[in-house]
């Protein structure tokens, strides 16, 4: 059933855009941490994508994409008024969220987006929340304002020092962690090289971590095993088993191999879509 | 002078069905069978002997009158005919194809004892290939008078798979209106993502489907049982729910190194090549993962749809690794030879050990243990037994694990009063298909484990039956 976008507001020029859909069904069950499986056209292929954001009385549901290969190049071609042609879910477990002191959330590139909803779960149920965001540059930043609107604390990092703390956000997490002993829980979605550096940094201090898992998928819904991941030795599928898992347990390694598998071929895909798509 | 007795009329042989050629075949995703023509249908019907008290009948989980329709066939009404399999059978033109029917139907056939039995599997698929394209509410009722929808009774499917279908089917050839919910943006479930179109075209199943959405049943597409819907909501909008929600879990083999990239579900491997059409990438955007010497672990349908299905998209060499012999292979005989004559090739009495990746976690090999036949077990077969020190290296870049798969988690985690049997899959009483909640029904593989899809469809229709006469009582 196509799904109509009502708003769209781009983030990164050409790369990252907010998308908000009409999707009431999926509005009422979403939960932060759940994510929905998209195609764009009838030839398309389906892709996973978390829930930065649900507003269940509009019946609507945000994503935030970063353009990475055809399938996100055809979802930033739309516009408010077309509509993706189809949205399944929500999916996954939802974050488990219980009231129990000091949650930091960490968030890199893209991944803020969706690690904001979990921010927000967690500050619904009555947690403080720390927010630490970070990317390569001030203009690459998501969703500062959003957080800063329900978040007990922001903390800042880009990489080359243009806004906010010059260097990375485990470094900021790291201070964090010294300073402050309530802290219950860190929750991190980014790249993977991210997730991983967060779960070295929290794993001297005994810190439960989480981390929101972004395999390749095909169904989505249990059915291919696609998205298995090494988790304490066991094999995992993200799609029903996570996407949220353990960080200290995770095999990140692996999972950045899997996510290789098939480079080539997305090179292919969207070296063929850019030659059409522009008209040679 | 002595009288000679008249010998007895020879059995005419079975009328053999055409196919493409293994050569050309083995290259394109086109069907392999190419069905009867008219000519050929009738004299194999003529084989029949329309015996009094019909074996075959017994042998088909939804009882189709095959004697009945055979006759007609044979006298050349295949219009006749196909009202005749309609009246308890909802996909012919799939069952024709996909159903074992040498375990049932043609397996109880009287001329098996003589000869061969009747090909009742070709005639099927041939009588239902004649008719569609006609009449959508025959295609479905099997009537020219379809009973219009009452709005006032509603049933819900969950999953669009076989046993949905039929109980769809079922159920609008009462007048029911009938609501199937999909959590794929596809219907037809294992008939699309699993089973590969050289052996079940896509426009056979859609000409089904279409016929049901022809006769009032309405198809919700991304709707994922258990997440987007739930059975108590839909209870509270209908006044039946059915569960056709398969077994789709894949199974993996628990060996070193099976998470390498190159290690792959049959579900995985036919879903991206069947559901993603990824013979046609780049022109479809999903990608089938290039194998030039591919491995397939398993014995049955699924394993043998997975080799061919390699064999298409460009292998240079593909083995199918099992650990018994030829003769326990579960994959129906069809299948089997048709995947040898098309090339592949069969490691028996192998196991796998592990899998070996090189640095970047690539897929290279995979050891193997030599095994042989031992006693028999519980099940009746010889159980394989490793010959100690007997390991070799099979090199491999592309493995496809096809061992069967186990119950989904997401509609039974969001169902908890649903009661389930000690394996995980839903407890049904056997007379009416009803769950331990009231007007909620199940079958097919979520009920029984992974099977067939012809006892998927007997699930539905038994389940299709007994709403019907619950709510036209």
């Amino acid at each position: 059933m196509p799904t109509p976008i009502l708003h769209k507001e781009s983030l990164i020029p050409g790369k990252t855009s907010k998308l908000v859909l009409d999707a009431p069904e999926i509005a009422r069950k979403a939960k932060p941490g759940h994510f929905v499986m998209l195609r764009m056209t009838p030839n398309g292929e389906r892709i996973p994508l978390t829930i930065a954001d649900t507003d269940a009385e509009n019946g609507t549901i945000t994503i935030v994409y970063l353009v990475m290969g055809k399938s996100t190049a055809l979802l930033e071609a739309l516009n408010v008024g077309d509509a993706i042609l189809d949205v399944c879910g929500p999916l996954g477990h939802p974050t488990h969220i219980e009231k129990k002191g000091t949650v930091i959330c960490v968030g890199g590139g893209t991944g803020i987006a969706a690690m904001h909803h979990i921010a927000k779960g967690h500050a619904r149920a009555g947690n403080k929340v720390v927010g630490v965001i970070g990317a390569r540059s001030k203009d690459l930043l998501l969703f500062e304002k959003e957080l800063k609107s329900f978040v007990d604390e922001l903390l800042i990092s880009t990489d080359d020092g243009s806004y906010g703390h010059k260097g990375l956000v485990t470094d900021l997490l790291r201070d964090r962690l010294k300073k402050d002993k309530t802290v219950f829980e860190v929750v991190a979605v980014g790249p993977v090289p991210m997730m991983a550096a967060v779960a070295e940094t929290t794993r001297p201090f005994g810190v439960r971590t989480t981390v929101s898992l972004n395999p390749i998928m095909v169904d989505g819904i249990g059915m291919c095993g696609a998205c298995r991941v090494s988790v304490g030795g066991k094999t995992k599928f993200a799609c029903v088993d996570g996407p949220e898992f353990d960080g200290h347990e995770v095999d990140f390694p692996e999972l950045r191999r899997r996510l290789a598998a098939y480079r080539e071929q997305e090179k292919v895909s969207i070296d063929d879509y850019q030659r059409t798509a522009h008209g040679n | 002078m002595e009288t000679k007795t008249p010998k007895k009329k020879p059995l005419a042989p079975r009328v053999d069905m055409p196919c493409q050629p293994a050569e050309v075949r083995r290259a394109n995703f086109e069907e392999v069978a190419l069905g009867y023509t008219r000519e050929m249908a009738i004299e194999e019907a003529k084989r029949c002997l329309q015996c009094k008290k019909p074996l075959c009948v017994s042998g088909c989980p939804v009882e189709v009158p095959i004697r009945d329709f055979i006759r007609e066939v044979s006298l050349g009404n295949m219009d006749a005919a196909y009202r005749i399999i309609k009246s308890t059978n909802s996909l012919p033109a799939v069952c024709g194809r996909v159903c074992p029917q040498e375990h049932q139907c043609e397996g109880k056939c009287i001329l098996t004892a003589k000869g061969q039995p009747v090909a009742i599997g070709r005639l099927e698929r041939f009588v239902a290939d004649t008719y569609i394209a006609t009449s959508a509410c025959e295609q479905v009722t099997g009537t020219n008078s379809c009973a219009l929808p009452r709005g006032d009774l509603k049933v819900a499917c969950i999953g669009s798979g076989p046993s949905s279908l039929t109980c769809a089917g079922v159920c609008a050839a009462a007048g029911i209106k009938v609501d199937v919910y999909e959590a794929l943006h596809e219907p037809g479930g294992v008939l699309i993502y699993g089973i590969p179109a050289f052996r079940l075209p896509k426009n056979v199943v859609a000409t089904e489907i279409n016929g049901l959405r022809l006769a009032g049943v309405d198809f919700h597409l991304n709707y994922v049982g258990g997440r987007t819907v739930e059975v108590e909501e839909l209870l509270e909008t209908h006044h039946a729910v059915f569960i056709g929600v398969g077994a789709g879990l894949p199974t993996f083999l628990g060996v070193p190194g099976e998470n390498l990239v190159g290690v792959f579900s049959a579900n995985e491997y036919l879903t991206r090549v069947n559901l993603g059409r990824a013979y046609d990438f780049p022109g479809q955007d999903t990608p089938a993962f290039p194998g030039k010497n591919v491995t397939v672990f398993g014995a049955g349908n699924v394993a043998m749809d997975a080799a061919r299905t390699a064999l298409r998209m460009g292998a240079e060499s593909v083995h199918i690794v099992y650990r018994r012999t030829r003769a326990e292979m579960p994959a129906r005989l069809e299948e089997l030879e048709h995947a040898e004559e098309e090339g592949v090739q069969f490691a028996m009495l192998s196991a796998p050990v592990r899998f070996n990746g090189d640095a970047e976690m690539r897929l290279k090999s995979v050891t193997l243990q030599k095994m042989e036949l031992g006693e028999a077990d519980a099940s009746g077969r010889r159980r394989p037994v490793a010959i100690e020190g007997e390991v070799f290296d099979l090199p491999t870049d592309l493995a496809v694990v096809a061992l069967g798969t186990r119950s989904n988690p997401i509609l039974l985690d969001a169902t908890p009063k649903l009661k389930q049997n000690k394996w995980g899959y839903i407890e049904v009483n056997e007379e009416t298909g009803e769950t331990s909640i009231p007007n909620v029904f199940a079958g097919g593989d979520i009920v029984t484990g992974a099977a067939t899809v012809i006892l998927a469809m007997g699930a539905g229709r038994k389940a299709g039956q007994e709403i019907v006469k619950r709510l036209l009582k």
